[in-house]
């Protein structure tokens, strides 16, 4: 059993995109709030606070969860990647790519949070179908887009990433 | 919005939190996927002085065949119910109604037990438990306990879980041999709460039906074997047994509508999958 008092500062140790971070955290301190305020990590965004919008989904351990219905205290000794990990070296990833390419976003607030949730789908399998990818988009809410060129571009990332170019271009 | 400040009590044993709960009553509540709790938090709902923290409780962490029921502890995520090996044939209904409940993001985090602490009445699990006839147990300082479904759910997000009680873990009954079950619902929005849902099991000697989204708590009744407009008039009547309210997702008209569609396809699916 280990107690953190209201208003006592604990220290947080994560894995933030591959990199060994830590920080203080108070008990009430949201995962959302931790990784923007105390890791500088501001690519994830805060929307609804109460798990409904999905723009601040991260990936906990590797699977997508929401960051605001989750305690910074919670995260301590795990794995947190976020959309600053997903552009590679040469800057863009696939998926981001995609993104730009099919008009995927237009204020771009949502889109972090959904990168998350697609770079998962797409590891689970590199094939996916528009079902799961309207499954998966489903625990997201986009103001601008209307959807339609969000699953567009992640059945096109997925299949740039397998090397399947013709599909990507479609 | 913020959470107000509250102890965290990062939990090791499920006797820890008995004794916690115990000791500081309805000021300590038990966070587990916080899916719900969080969210209530945030908005300031609730603002209890003390969390207990389970969500990484080894011994509540655990998923199991045990005496013809599947054993799902307090700390096990829907997710990894969902990928359970074998689902579909130890608990078709959980199998089918999993996909219904919330969202992937929030499937990775939430429990099954923390949804049927919760007893939303439009909620898939507790309506699951009820229609397989499942149970619920309960621990505190003053011993265990064990609930049938139907005595646990009391009411609008109202259970017999008392104030110093900790939901250990719900047991679902395993498939029985031949039977057929089904599970529907409609939502405005996939992963949206139900505006009502019905799950069925259809055995050789009749069928057992349960609806949710409409009353204040998932209501089950048992057929005997049924078709044609017999089955029409037993969902109509137990339809308008369920005590249905005008809110603003739908009408009270509309939910028993759907009690009586829904609930027809479910049998008929149900039906057509015994063996």
């Amino acid at each position: 059993m280990k107690r953190s008092a209201a208003g006592e500062q604990t220290l947080v140790a994560v894995v933030l995109n591959g990199v060994r971070r830590s920080a203080r955290a108070e008990p009430r301190m949201l995962l959302s709030d931790f990784i923007r305020q105390r890791l500088g990590a501001t690519g994830t965004h805060v929307g609804c606070e109460h798990g409904v919008c999905g723009a601040c989904t991260v990936r906990l351990d590797g699977v997508p969860v929401r960051a605001c219905l989750t305690l910074a205290l919670q995260a301590d000794g795990r794995r947190i990647d976020t959309i600053e990990g997903l552009a590679g070296p040469g800057g863009m990833g696939a998926l981001q790519l995609a993104f730009r390419r099919h008009h995927a976003l237009q204020c771009g607030f949502c889109t972090p949070g959904i990168l998350m949730s697609m770079s998962e789908l797409i590891e689970r399998g590199p094939r996916p179908t528009e079902d799961e990818v309207r499954e998966v988009l489903a625990g997201h809410l986009c103001r601008c887009t209307g959807y339609t060129p969000i699953v567009r571009a992640v059945l096109a990332a997925a299949a740039a990433m397998r090397g399947d170019e013709e599909s990507a271009d479609a | 919005m913020k959470p107000a400040a509250f102890d965290h009590v990062r939990i090791d044993a499920p006797e820890e939190a008995c004794a916690l709960l115990a000791a500081e009553g309805d000021d300590a509540r038990v966070l587990a996927g916080g899916q719900t709790l969080m969210a209530v938090l945030n908005m300031r709902l609730a603002a209890p002085r003390m969390l207990l923290d389970i969500s990484r409780t080894p011994e509540l962490d655990v998923l199991r065949e045990e005496r013809g029921t599947l054993y799902i502890g307090a700390a096990v995520t829907q997710a990894r119910v969902g990928a359970y090996p074998g689902l579909e044939r130890a608990v078709p209904l959980l199998a089918q109604a999993l996909p219904h409940v919330a969202h992937l993001q929030i499937r990775n985090r939430g429990t099954v037990c923390g949804s049927i602490a919760h007893a939303d009445p439009s909620a898939e699990l507790p309506l699951c438990l009820t229609a397989l006839e499942g149970e619920v147990l309960l621990r505190s300082v003053r011993g265990q306990r064990t609930l049938a479904a139907e005595a646990f759910f009391q009411g609008m997000l109202t259970t017999a879980c008392a104030h110093d009680e900790l939901i250990e873990a719900v047991r679902f009954p395993l498939a029985a041999a031949g039977a057929g079950y089904a599970f529907d619902e409609l939502a405005v929005r996939r992963g949206d709460f139900a505006l009502a849902a019905v799950a069925c099991i259809v055995h050789a000697d009749g069928i057992r039906f349960a609806a949710g989204g409409v009353g204040d708590r998932p209501r089950a009744i048992d057929w005997p074997r049924l078709e044609g407009s017999a089955l029409d008039d037993a969902l109509n009547a137990f339809a308008w047994s369920l005590d249905a309210h005008d809110d603003t997702q739908a009408s009270a008209a509309y939910r028993r509508h759907l009690v009586r569609v829904l609930g027809r396809r479910a049998v008929i699916r149900a039906a057509e999958a015994t063996t």
